[in-house]
């Protein structure tokens, strides 16, 4: 059976991947398994700068899911190539670093740093809904997207994944300006903007009043969203949002995504992403199919 | 050794309160390196709902037989959900977890202070520094003697137990914290530990401050992932600057932290 899925020129060994923030730099989660079991990593959003992010509380539940506003918390790429690139190194799994920034120069800036390091590709973070400047702002249009999109493009040779926010009217034509920026391949979705007030004391609970919704409670927006992402461009789609099991993880491929990533299911199963592809695995011998590559795009619609 | 996670089973049930449990399960993966201040991340669920799991602190370990007891207050669905568990069952858990320990090794005479269901995470830190050799004083504060708890597990780990309630229905009348003032004015203690609420530990660090005492406190904060990958229980770090704060995760770099370090 093969697992193997050729990603925007990236070779993973199976289509499944951890989402940005959801798993550090995968330090915490390699005293549970062997990171060379799962297909790729995607960093902790990463800046030029070190960046402090928002003032706490800054996560809380919600009814399958929870609401987050980090706000981009991260310590650097300069200490990311130092400390955290060489130890990701140690395991036979893809390196793929979130990029996040507040202007275009710092896009590209921050891309021509990455682009000199050992590492499979970018996702550019066009998408996080709790900081001011930059992502969601540039994410919300076809010309911000395009726009970013292409100056990255010209300093950047690796693959090139460009992650695009559902807080938008019209996500394939959003999706269309990465693919015209020069994006190699598109991954959706990130957080949807969400805000939980407590009834006591009439406050929204998060510091910053609204944050980024996630977990299952997102998964049928997700999965319709790449379904019109991966009929409108021709690039892969990365699936995410609310996947926690193999049979989640299936229903995006067949959406359209030629990837998936777990997101916060890490948090409630450290094992959750091994797990899926497990399960993936049980999908497809079930159904007598061999390759995954067999299944990506496969809905009847009715 | 790394954490774990591991599904414990279930071998004793203490209902302490109305609303408040005792489990004991069986969890030798985790007493084997677990140290006093550490907490576990415990899923109530195999579903996605309610979906976090909850960070609850360890009270106890029998380390020989590798028992592991947590005490729980239900304040929610997921803690109620817990409550439905059976002798027998399976929890699942993670941990040990957070870095940031009980660390008194350089004292002789600690002071432990806890506040109302704060108490929990101080029994094993009492436990093992008694069994070290240090001279433990243990405050305990309660509301009223329907809140009092532990009372007799936490002499027999104490030298010396000042046991207050607010409204002096029980025990010492007055503030825990009042207590302990009188012994540092007495020359009695070199270090304070301490867990509850965030006024009570606000209290206790401006009186170690005052009488430069070293004091830790364990922090309690709503948790994403517990093991310091998504940051959200973030809590500011003291010297950084109010117009640009620097954060640390509770989690991770803690739950135990040098009271003057962090800002809470």
């Amino acid at each position: 059976m093969n697992l193997e899925v050729d990603f925007a020129g990236i070779k993973l060994k199976n289509p499944v991947t951890v989402a940005s923030g959801t798993f550090g730099y995968g330090r915490e989660y390699s005293d549970f398994y062997d990171l060379g079991k799962i297909g790729a990593v995607i960093t902790k959003g990463t800046s030029l700068k070190p960046k402090n992010g928002n003032k706490p509380s800054r996560v809380c539940e919600t009814a399958a899911g929870m609401i987050n506003s980090i706000g981009l918390q991260n310590p650097g790429v300069e200490y990311f190539a130092k400390y955290d690139l060489p130890f990701l190194r140690k395991y036979d799994t893809k390196i793929i670093v979130n990029a996040c920034g507040s202007s275009i120069d710092e896009y590209v800036e921050l891309c021509k740093i990455l682009n000199g390091l050992d590492i499979d590709g970018v996702e550019l973070n066009l998408s996080c809904p709790n900081v001011k400047e930059g992502c969601m702002a540039f994410g919300n249009t076809y010309e911000g997207v395009k726009e970013v999109t292409s100056a990255v493009r010209k300093v950047l040779d690796k693959p090139l994944i460009v992650k695009l926010t559902p807080n938008v009217t019209d996500i394939a034509g959003i999706a269309k300006g990465a693919e015209d920026g020069g994006a190699d391949a598109i991954s959706a979705i990130n957080t949807l903007l969400a805000m939980k007030i407590d009834i006591e004391t009439r406050k929204p609970v998060l510091a910053n009043n609204t944050g980024g919704l996630s977990g299952p409670a997102i998964k049928p927006v997700a999965v319709r969203m790449v379904y019109q992402i991966a009929n409108a461009v021709k690039i892969p789609v990365m699936g995410l949002g609310g996947i926690t099991n193999g049979e989640d993880a299936i229903e995006f491929m067949l959406a359209g995504a030629k990837a998936i990533s777990i997101g916060c299911g890490n948090f409630i199963d450290p094992y959750t992403a091994p797990k899926t592809v497990a399960g993936i695995e049980k999908y497809l011998e079930k159904h007598n199919i061999d390759d995954v590559n067999d299944i990506v795009g496969k809905v009847q619609m009715n | 050794m790394p954490k774990v996670q591991i599904q414990a089973k279930l071998v004793q049930v203490n209902q302490l309160k109305h609303d408040i449990f005792k489990f004991s399960v069986a969890a030798k993966e985790i007493t084997d390196q677990a140290k006093p201040g550490q907490f576990l991340e415990i899923r109530v669920t195999d579903q996605v709902e309610p979906f976090l799991r909850r960070p609850i602190s360890i009270y106890n370990m029998d380390k020989e037989k590798g028992i592991l007891e947590f005490i729980f207050q239900v304040k929610g669905k997921g803690t109620k959900l817990l409550t439905q568990k059976q002798v027998g069952d399976d929890i699942d858990i993670v941990g040990p977890l957070g870095f940031g320990i009980f660390d008194y090794s350089k004292y002789q005479n600690l002071a432990i202070i806890g506040g109302g269901i704060g108490v929990f995470p101080l029994y094993e830190l009492a436990k093992e520094a008694k069994k070290d050799g240090k001279n433990v004083t243990t405050y305990l504060g309660y509301r009223n003697k329907d809140f009092v708890l532990l009372e007799k597990e936490f002499e027999q780990v104490s030298d010396e137990l000042c046991l207050a309630t607010d409204d002096g229905s029980y025990g010492k009348n007055g503030f825990a914290i009042n207590f302990l003032k009188e012994d540092i004015e007495n020359g009695k203690i070199d270090s304070i530990y301490a867990c509850g609420p965030l006024p009570m530990l606000r209290a206790v660090k401006a009186l170690a401050v005052e009488k430069n005492i070293p004091c830790q406190v364990s922090l309690e904060e709503k948790m994403g992932c517990g093991m310091g990958v998504c940051v959200g229980c973030s809590v500011k770090i003291a010297s950084s600057p109010a117009e640009n704060p620097e954060y640390v995760g509770v989690c991770k770099a803690g739950p135990v932290f040098d009271a003057t370090y962090v800002e809470f």
